[in-house]
C-alpha cells in the first residue's frame, strides 16, 4: 500500500489552502484527492465577485480566488489527483479512493485533512407539499447549470430561502434575462449576508418576503406555479395569506449541510449544531491526526475565513507528524461553551500548551441582535465584553484568545461565549 | 397486426407481458408514458404482503398468497433484491385485541404460513421502537420488501428480451371492434390492430374498459402520501409495521425498504383526478401522526423526500381479471390496488393461463426466463471493483455520491433492453439521484451522460418524459465571428 504523510480529502478552497500551508511548513509528502475534473471546488461556479477582500485586499471572482491557491499548489509541486472519489476513511487513516485510471486504491496516511465542503438541503428535506415536477433546483445546481454548463433552467423564477447562493442566483438569473418574482424566507431574518441582499435583491427590485414559505407547487410534468404564504411565530402557514406566482422554476436556498458521510464512518465525533466534526484548538477531531477545515467543519460565510482556517489545519497536521504522531493530551483541556445566543463555537476545547499565541474562536448567533455585547467568561469572570451594532445568523462572528491570557488563568476549566444585552 | 396488445406498462402489464413472452405469439405493450413503471407501480409501499388482509376466498387473497410464494424464485430469476423481513400488525388498544385474532384466522384460511400472535413483550422484543401502548401484534414471517421499480423493469426487460415489443409515449385514444373481427386501437402514435387486448391501465383501466363495454366501470383514485427517510435511520424498525386495518385499507405503515431507507405512509384520500399525485400538507401531517401511534419517536427530521401515489380502487374492492362479457377477446386487469404489487407475478400467471387456454398457445422452445440486472458496485470488494474498472473504466467514476453509483452502472442502465431515457429512468434503474441530496449533485452529470450516449440535446433531456425538460435553452446563442 502506498504511504503518504498527509492526505487531503477535497481540492476546494479548504483543501488547497491546507495543502499550501502544509507544504510551506516543510512537509513534502502531500496528496490532494479531488472528485471533480479540476481543482477549486465550488468556487469554479461562483463567477460573481466579492471574494478575497480579507486575504488579498482586493475583490476577486470565485475562479480567480481559487486560481491564486491552485497556482501555489502547482508552483510548489504538490501532488493531486482529479476525478477521484474518496470512498472510505478508516480510523487508522487508511484512505480508500477510486478513479478511472488507478481503479480503487488505498493509501496509508499519517494525517488526514477533511476538506469535503458542504451540500445544499434538498426539497425533500423541506417537506413542501405539491407535485414533484421538473423545474425545481437547489440554487447551487442551477448555478452550475447556468455558469458551467451554459443552460438556463427557466424564465420565471421563485426562490425559497435567502441563503447566499439563492441571493446570488436571483441576480444571476436576472442578468441572464429571467424574471425573479419573489424570494421567500421562512425565518423572520435572512440567512445570507447583508451585502448580498442589497446587491442581489434590492438593486434589482426583487422583493424579499420574510416569514414566508412555499405551500404548494403546481404542474405535473413541469412547474407552472408556486404558492407562498406567510408563516406565524410557530413557522406554520397562516391561512388566507396565500399568494400564487406563475413560474417555471423554483430555486431552493434553504441551508447548507457539511458533507460528513466519510467522517462519520471513520468514527469522527460530530456536533449536532454544526453537523461538522468536534475539534480542538488544532482543528483536530477526536481521531488523532484527522483534522477538519472549511465548510465540512462548519458552514462559513466568507471563503477568506475558510482559507485562514484551512491554513491552520495544514500547519497543525505537519506539527502532528513532526511531533511523532502522538495523541493529543486531553488531561488538561479547557472547554469552550456557547450559550445564550451563541449557537456553537469552533473549536470547542483548548489545550493551552498546543495553542498558537492567538487563537480565533468562530461562532454564529441564533437570532438578530442589535447593539448587543459579545461576552467571554473565563469560568465565572467576564474578561471580554465587546459591543456590536448588529449581529445576524447569516454572518460569522469571532473572538480572539491570547495564549498569555489563558496562561495567566491557572486552573481555568471553562470559557463561555455568550451574547448579552448590556 | 398483433396477437395480443397489452395497455399499460406498470407492474401488472409487465407481469402479463413476461408471461405471454413464453408463448409463440406476437405481443405488444402500449404505454402512454416514456418508461415502464410510471403510474401506480412507482409510488406505493414497496412491500410484498403476506396475504392475511384480503377477504377469504377472494381473488385478491388467492393472488396475494400465490404472488408472495412466487417472489423468491422470481427475484432470483430476474436478479432483483427481495427480502422477507416479516410484517407485524400492531394493536395499541386492549379492546381491539380480538381484531388480531380475526386477522390471524383470515390469514390461516387464506393459506398464509407461519402466522403468530405475539404478546406485548414478544412484540417489543422483536421491535423495541414500537409504541409504549402496544398490547399485542400479529406476526407474519412471509411478509417482505421489494423494489417496485426493479420488479417492474426486470419483468418488462425480460419480456422484451423474449420478443415482446414496447411502444412508449403511446396513449390509447379509442378502441373499436373492426369488421374484420379484430380490435382496432387508435393511439396518438397511429393505429394498432390485435386479436386480443389486455387492459392493465391502472387508474385509467375504467376509461379503457368503457371504450368497449356498455357495463361501465368506475375507478376511484385513492391517493396515498408517503415520506421516505434517510438510510441513516433505515434500521429504525426491521419489520414492516402495520396498524390494524380499517375500511380504508391497511393504514399507515412504517417499513424498511429493500435498499435500506425507512418508508412511512400511506394516507388514503379519495380524489377524482387520475393525475393527482400532489402531496398536501394535511396528508403529510397525517402520515406522521398516524405512524406515531404505532412506532414511537419516529425520526421524521430525516425525511429526504415525500411523494404520493394513486390506488386504482373499485367500489367492490376486488381485483377484476376477466374477459369483458360484452367484449369478447378483451381482458380486464382492473382494480389492481394493494396488494397488487405482491400479487403481480400471480396476476401475470393467471392472465397467461387464461390466454393460453383461449388462444391455444404453444410454449416457445427458446424462452429465457432469467435476466441480469444492472451490476451494482456498492459493497463490492476492491478486487471486484478493479476487475470491472479494467473491463470498463467508467466503473471507476462515481456519478451519484449519495448512493455511490458509478458511470458504468448508468451506461448499463441506458444501453440495456428498454434502457433509460430520462433522469428518472436512470434513477429507477441505478438509484442515482435517489439519495439524501435528491439529485442535486448528480443531475448535471447524468444529463451529460444521457446527452453523450443517446445524442439527446440538453434542452430535450427530461426528468421523466413529456413536458419535463430540465433546462430551457442555452444562456447565450452561438457567437458568430463574422
Amino acid at each position: 500500500m502506498k504511504s503518504v504523510d498527509i492526505v487531503i480529502v477535497g481540492g476546494g478552497p479548504a483543501g488547497l489552502a491546507a495543502a499550501v500551508a502544509a507544504k510551506e511548513a516543510g512537509n513534502d509528502s502531500i496528496l490532494i484527492l479531488e472528485r471533480d475534473n479540476e481543482l477549486g471546488g465550488i468556487l469554479n461556479q461562483c463567477i460573481h465577485n466579492g471574494f478575497g477582500l480579507h486575504t488579498f485586499k482586493e475583490e476577486l471572482t470565485g475562479p480567480e480566488y481559487a486560481y491564486r491557491f491552485i497556482k501555489q499548489v502547482l508552483d510548489l509541486g504538490i501532488e493531486y489527483k482529479l476525478h477521484t472519489m474518496v470512498m472510505d476513511i478508516a480510523p487508522d487513516k487508511t484512505v480508500t479512493a477510486m478513479n478511472r485510471e488507478d481503479g480503487m486504491f488505498q493509501i496509508k496516511a499519517k494525517a488526514v485533512i477533511l476538506a469535503m465542503g458542504c451540500r445544499e438541503r434538498p426539497r425533500g428535506a423541506l417537506n413542501i407539499p405539491g407535485y414533484r415536477p421538473a423545474g425545481i433546483f437547489s440554487a447551487g445546481t442551477a448555478q452550475r447549470l447556468v455558469n458551467i454548463e451554459g443552460y438556463m433552467p427557466g424564465r420565471e423564477v421563485v426562490i425559497l430561502g435567502s441563503g447566499d447562493i439563492g441571493l446570488i442566483m436571483a441576480r444571476r438569473m436576472t442578468l441572464e434575462g429571467a424574471k425573479v418574482k419573489v424570494v421567500a424566507e421562512l425565518l423572520p431574518y435572512s440567512g445570507g449576508l447583508k451585502r448580498n441582499i442589497v446587491q442581489c435583491l434590492d438593486d434589482y427590485g426583487i422583493p424579499l418576503k420574510l416569514s414566508h414559505t412555499v405551500v404548494d407547487i403546481e404542474g405535473k410534468e413541469h412547474v407552472t406555479a408556486v404558492t407562498i404564504a406567510e408563516v406565524g411565530p410557530d413557522r406554520k402557514p397562516i391561512p388566507g395569506t396565500e399568494e400564487r406566482y406563475t413560474c417555471d422554476t423554483l430555486l431552493l436556498s434553504c441551508g447548507l449541510i457539511p458533507e460528513n458521510e466519510l467522517s462519520r464512518s471513520a468514527g469522527v465525533k460530530m456536533s449536532p449544531v454544526t453537523s461538522g466534526p468536534i475539534v480542538n484548538e488544532s482543528l483536530e477531531t477526536n481521531i488523532p491526526g484527522v483534522f477538519a477545515c472549511g465548510n465540512v467543519l462548519h458552514v462559513h460565510d466568507l471563503v477568506d475565513y475558510v482559507s485562514e482556517e484551512a491554513k491552520r489545519a495544514g500547519q497543525n497536521a505537519v506539527k502532528y507528524i513532526n511531533d511523532g504522531c502522538k495523541d493529543a493530551d486531553t488531561s488538561d483541556v479547557i472547554d469552550i461553551v456557547a450559550t445564550e445566543g451563541a449557537r456553537y463555537t469552533v473549536p470547542t476545547t483548548i489545550n493551552v500548551d498546543r495553542m498558537d499565541d492567538l487563537l480565533t474562536v468562530r461562532f454564529r448567533v441564533g437570532d438578530v441582535y442589535k447593539n448587543s455585547f459579545v461576552s467571554v467568561y473565563f469560568d465565572d469572570e467576564r474578561i471580554m465584553h465587546n459591543q456590536k451594532r448588529i449581529m445576524a445568523p447569516g454572518e460569522m462572528e469571532q473572538v480572539i484568545l491570547r495564549k498569555s491570557q489563558l496562561q495567566e488563568h491557572k486552573g481555568l476549566k471553562k470559557i463561555t461565549v455568550k451574547i448579552e444585552a448590556e | 397486426m398483433t396477437d395480443v396488445i397489452i395497455i399499460g406498462a406498470g407492474v401488472s402489464g409487465s407481469a402479463v407481458a413476461r408471461e405471454l413472452s413464453k408463448y409463440d405469439i406476437s405481443t405488444c405493450v402500449l404505454e402512454k408514458c416514456e418508461d415502464v413503471c410510471e403510474g401506480t407501480s412507482k409510488a406505493n409501499s414497496a412491500i410484498v404482503h403476506a396475504g392475511f388482509d384480503a377477504e377469504e376466498g377472494s381473488l385478491m387473497a388467492k393472488l396475494n398468497v400465490r404472488g408472495n410464494e412466487m417472489m423468491d424464485q422470481l427475484s432470483k430469476d430476474l436478479d432483483i433484491p427481495f427480502k422477507r423481513n416479516g410484517s407485524m400488525v400492531v394493536c395499541v388498544h386492549k379492546d381491539a385485541l380480538d381484531g388480531l385474532k380475526e386477522l390471524y384466522d383470515r390469514g390461516v384460511a387464506n393459506g398464509v404460513k407461519g402466522l403468530k400472535i405475539l404478546s406485548r413483550e414478544e412484540a417489543l422484543e422483536m421491535e423495541p421502537n414500537l409504541s409504549d401502548n402496544v398490547e399485542g401484534a400479529l406476526y407474519a414471517p412471509t411478509g417482505g420488501i421489494i423494489c417496485p421499480f426493479e420488479l417492474t423493469i426486470a419483468m418488462a426487460e425480460n419480456a422484451n428480451m423474449n420478443g415482446v415489443e414496447f411502444r412508449f409515449n403511446t396513449e390509447v385514444e379509442d378502441i373499436k371492434k373492426g369488421d374484420d373481427g379484430f380490435w382496432h386501437i387508435r393511439t396518438n402514435n397511429g393505429e394498432y390492430v390485435s386479436r386480443y387486448v389486455v387492459n392493465a391501465a391502472g387508474v385509467y383501466a375504467d376509461k379503457i374498459h368503457n371504450m368497449v363495454s356498455a357495463d361501465k366501470m368506475h375507478i376511484i383514485e385513492r391517493r396515498g402520501d408517503y415520506c421516505l427517510l434517510d438510510k441513516e435511520v433505515g434500521g429504525y424498525v426491521s419489520h414492516t409495521i402495520f396498524p390494524q386495518p380499517t375500511k380504508y385499507g391497511k393504514g399507515v405503515l412504517v417499513t424498511p425498504t429493500v435498499h435500506g431507507n425507512l418508508l412511512v405512509g400511506p394516507t388514503a384520500i379519495d380524489i377524482e383526478n387520475k393525475e393527482g399525485t400532489a402531496t398536501t400538507a394535511m396528508g403529510l401531517n397525517e402520515v406522521t401522526a398516524k405512524a406515531s401511534e404505532n412506532v414511537k419517536n419516529l425520526p421524521m427530521r430525516n425525511v429526504i423526500t415525500s411523494f404520493a401515489g394513486l390506488r386504482a380502487h373499485l367500489e367492490r374492492h376486488e381485483f377484476v381479471i376477466e374477459e369483458v362479457k360484452d367484449a369478447p377477446c378483451f381482458i380486464d386487469v382492473a382494480g389492481i390496488e394493494s396488494p397488487g404489487l405482491s400479487a403481480s407475478p400471480a396476476i401475470g400467471e393467471m392472465v397467461g393461463n387464461m390466454l393460453k387456454e383461449k388462444m391455444g398457445l404453444k410454449e416457445k422452445a427458446d424462452w429465457i426466463g432469467t435476466r441480469k440486472g444492472v451490476i451494482k458496485t456498492e459493497g463490492l470488494s476492491i478486487e471486484e471493483r478493479n476487475e470491472l474498472i479494467k473491463k470498463n473504466p467508467a466503473y471507476g467514476t462515481i456519478v451519484c455520491r449519495c448512493e455511490s453509483v458509478t458511470e458504468g452502472e448508468i451506461l448499463d442502465a441506458i444501453h440495456r433492453p428498454l434502457g433509460a431515457r430520462s433522469l428518472d429512468g436512470v434513477k429507477r434503474r441505478t438509484r442515482a439521484g435517489m439519495g439524501r441530496c435528491q439529485a442535486g449533485f448528480c443531475s448535471p452529470r447524468t444529463m451529460e451522460i444521457l446527452h453523450r450516449e443517446l445524442g439527446i440535446p440538453y434542452e430535450k433531456i427530461t426528468k421523466s418524459g413529456g413536458n419535463s425538460a430540465i433546462v430551457l435553452e442555452r444562456t447565450k446563442g452561438e457567437v458568430s465571428m463574422s
